[in-house]
């Protein structure tokens, strides 16, 4: 009898606890649905818990299959990386963003033929464009992190993630908080903060997944062979730490009940608009933007075959960037209620933000330095490249709005959408289609993409699409902030409202066009990125293991 | 050694680098947000302005669900144009009981802080339901179901308590009263009208919806939207009152 077939095969701490979580979460998830006030919270409720018994058996199941050692931290020597999370969110980056790009051509051509909104509740406008921001920002942005920050982490300090359930509850769990809000705002559960929509459990979800994220990160920045923690690790660092910290200052609330989907902010009027800008404005700032910037540290460098330009500059951007960033959010709130000295200083700091913008882009640029000619062979480098060109023109034009009298013509204009859509398509998706393009063959082990070609297309088609929207919208709302204030020779307001809104229909045409080469750029990248999977060309060798420092 | 090489501290220490993060990002947001809670300058004060009764505050929550401050502000700013377009620049006083605030950030329509009494229950009705039909140029998605979808205040009660808990002056009386009170509001001529008065200086009292035989979301939205901006008035208001 002592001699069983099978060795014996504790559960591990984490398979345990995780499934024990999980159990009670379906339980109360149950109980919640039963009572709650509204159908759609039910709704939410039945999701939670239909999600929370799928983990229990995954993880039930993946016991059962395991074997009983634990997997090695390193084979024969070298580091044995745990990529299967980041595969998953490279292919969730992927679907997310074409999903987001097309409720964004959806919203846009709903402002040119508004029709389109079809008299539906959970199609109209209103709730369709949270839809968009979330569904580019956290869901695309988000798995791009994800997936590169858990890819970047391990190969630069050289160690095995940490954790054995965590990193796939993180990634998992973060894509079910997507579900989750996305759903909510088209049943119309929001809380109104921009860029914060969702409502007090979604971000109670989040809180757990996010402090499971950085605890997976620092987890295996402990773990690390490497001396240095690499300048990438910092932004990411940055980017987790202060994403946290953001999210709990700004979603503070107290729910209606534990039966309602409503909840109401602990902040009010003017106190609660500098909090949701203070987070407003990091979240692009921190989410948006630094840990963006940790791609660029870390796969300009490995894609160019270069070092960093000036370690000393990256310590400089570092320091700089996080320190003034938190300081812009009242720029969002020129002329209002706010306070002037606050508005004085969040313009200050948004001036004074430019210089470590700039130094940034001149580190990433600079590090191309001798290596000038591969943008001429490799649209993927010449896609990241241009990414930080994006990225020094947004980080210019920004601090240019945030001064108040350019402010006072700018604000509530489309000229903001067309900042905002500079640096999201040129900077942010154009950062994250490099990184994709990298890491999809080092991920699959392929020598190469299926097509280099198909890479130029989709550069040059997007690019396209990015000119005729940010040229569009800068029009459109110059225009429409002139006709706001323009007066007639007696002394009367030229323009009517709706006289404004009429004159923007062609912009919002173009506006549509532009999104729509975008998002078939996208489309191109997809099918790419499906063949260079499906390619049965024989596997490169091992992967290159030197890190980037 | 230079300053440079003790940048290593950071580079070999993830703790000490998630510390000196943590410092770095708080300072910014301390000094701009504290004060804000307790310099008196921050909010001026303002008498008249009043907690939303419950009916306001039901339509005020359709139009966060909505989502109507994607595309209309609430913050007049104190420009020439702005003023003459839609009245008093607004004041911190007039939102100190929202939650959240919807001062918005872009006006694909046009500000709404002070379209109180501006056009009349049946324009609103009807522009809800199809706004061409009312402003033939306009881009806004119409809201037909909003006048035959009834409004759902079961719970309105627990609505009043959550913010009385955060400080929002609803005393036991209008929490006790909450549901009634949103009847009598919807109710042209109702009988309790002068006791939701005296909870509710200036509500207006009537059937916003052009339906007297029920209740229903665009009462609650049209009666929101029939107080924006009138809380203070503007004869009254002393803009020195408060220099110090």
């Amino acid at each position: 009898m002592t001699q069983a077939v099978l060795p014996p095969k504790p559960m591990t701490f984490g398979e345990g606890g995780t499934a024990l979580a999980l159990s009670a979460l379906a339980f109360l998830s149950l109980i919640i649905a039963a009572k709650a006030y509204t159908p759609e919270y039910a709704f939410h409720a039945y999701l939670f818990c239909a999600a929370s018994l799928v983990g229990v058996f995954a993880i039930a199941n993946r016991y059962f299959e395991r074997s009983a050692e634990r997997p090695p931290l390193f084979i024969d020597g070298r580091p044995n990386y745990n990529f299967g999370p980041v595969k998953f969110a490279t292919i969730a980056a992927v679907f997310w963003g074409i999903a987001g790009f097309t409720v964004g051509l959806i919203a846009a051509l709903q402002l040119a033929f508004p029709e389109l909104n079809f008299d539906l509740p959970w199609i109209s406008f209103g709730r369709l464009r949270p839809l968009h921001t979330s569904a580019v920002i956290f869901a695309f942005g988000g798995n791009v992190l994800l997936a590169t920050s858990l890819y970047v982490v391990q190969r630069t300090c050289r160690a095995r993630l940490a954790g054995d359930i965590a990193p796939w509850f993180v990634v998992l769990g973060y894509n079910f908080f997507i579900v989750i809000a996305g759903t909510g705002y088209l049943l119309g559960i929001t809380q109104s903060k921009e860029y914060a929509e969702p409502e007090w459990y979604a971000d109670l979800w989040l809180t757990v997944v996010w402090v499971v994220y950085l605890l997976v990160f620092l987890g295996t920045l402990m773990r690390r062979t490497e001396p240095h923690i690499y300048v990438a690790n910092w932004f990411y660092l940055a980017f987790i730490v202060t994403i946290a910290v953001l999210h709990l200052g700004n979603n503070a609330a107290i729910p209606v009940s534990v039966f309602s989907p409503k909840s109401y902010i602990v902040w009010a009027g003017v106190q609660d608009a500098m909090v949701q800008w203070w987070y407003g404005h990091n979240a692009v700032g921190f989410f948006l933007t630094a840990g963006f910037l940790a791609i660029v540290y870390y796969f300009i460098p490995k894609r160019a075959e270069r070092p960093i330009y000036s370690y000393r500059l990256s310590i400089i951007h570092f320091w700089a960037l996080i320190f003034l960033y938190i300081w812009a959010g009242p720029h969002h709130l020129h002329y209002t209620a706010l306070p002037d000295w606050t508005q004085t200083l969040g313009m200050t700091f948004s001036v004074m933000l430019w210089m470590p913008s700039w130094g940034g882009m001149i580190n990433g640029l600079m590090t191309l330095s001798g290596a000038w000619d591969k943008l001429r062979t490799d649209p993927v480098l010449r896609m990241m490249v241009v990414s930080v060109a994006f990225y020094g023109m947004a980080t210019f034009e920004g601090p240019l709005m945030s001064i108040k009298s350019v402010n006072s013509l700018s604000h509530y204009t489309d000229w903001t959408i067309g900042h905002v859509h500079s640096g999201a398509l040129g900077w942010v998706g154009y950062v994250s289609f490099g990184a994709i393009y990298c890491l999809v063959p080092w991920l699959w082990n392929k020598e190469r993409l299926y097509s280099l070609k198909l890479v130029n297309w989709h550069f040059w088609i997007s690019t396209i699409g990015i000119v005729l929207y940010i040229s569009a919208m800068w029009v459109s709302g110059i225009l429409q902030g002139l006709m706001w204030r323009a007066y007639t020779k007696l002394g009367f307001l030229e323009y009517s409202f709706i006289e404004t809104v009429e004159a923007m229909h062609p912009f919002y045409l173009i506006r549509a066009a532009g999104g729509a080469l975008f998002l078939v750029g996208a489309l191109i990248m997809a099918w790419n990125l499906w063949r260079t999977v499906n390619d049965p060309a024989p596997k490169a060798a091992a992967v290159a293991l030197t890190p980037a420092e | 050694m230079s300053l440079w090489t003790r940048h290593a501290i950071f580079e070999k220490n993830s703790i000490v680098l998630l510390i000196g993060v943590l410092i770095v990002i708080s300072i910014g947001g301390i000094v701009e947000i504290a004060p804000l809670f307790y310099l008196k300058s921050t909010i001026e004060k303002v008498g008249s302005v009043r907690p939303y009764t419950p009916l306001e505050l039901a339509g005020r929550n359709i139009y966060v669900r909505e989502g109507c401050y994607n595309c209309h502000s609430q913050m007049i700013r104190p420009l020439r144009d702005e003023i003459e377009r839609y009245g008093h620049y607004s004041l911190a006083a007039e939102s100190m009981y929202d939650r959240p605030f919807q001062w918005g950030s872009k006006r694909t329509g046009p500000d709404l802080a002070r379209v109180g009494g501006k056009y009349s229950d049946d324009w609103h009705r009807a522009h809800l339901i199809a706004p061409r039909a009312v402003v033939p140029g306009s881009i806004m998605p119409g809201y037909p179901w909003l006048a035959t979808t009834e409004l759902n205040f079961e719970e309105i009660a627990q609505d009043l308590k959550v913010q009385a808990a955060l400080g929002v002056p609803y005393s036991d009386e209008m929490i006790a009263n909450a549901k009634a009170d949103v009847r009598t509001q919807a109710t042209t001529d109702a009988a309790e009208a002068d006791a939701l008065a005296k909870r509710y200086p200036n509500a207006q009292v009537r059937d916003f919806d052009g339906d007297p035989s029920r209740i229903t979301e665009a009462d609650a939205l049209i009666a929101y939207l029939q107080m924006l901006g009138t809380q203070v008035d503007f004869k009254l208001y002393d803009n020195k009152a408060n220099i110090r």
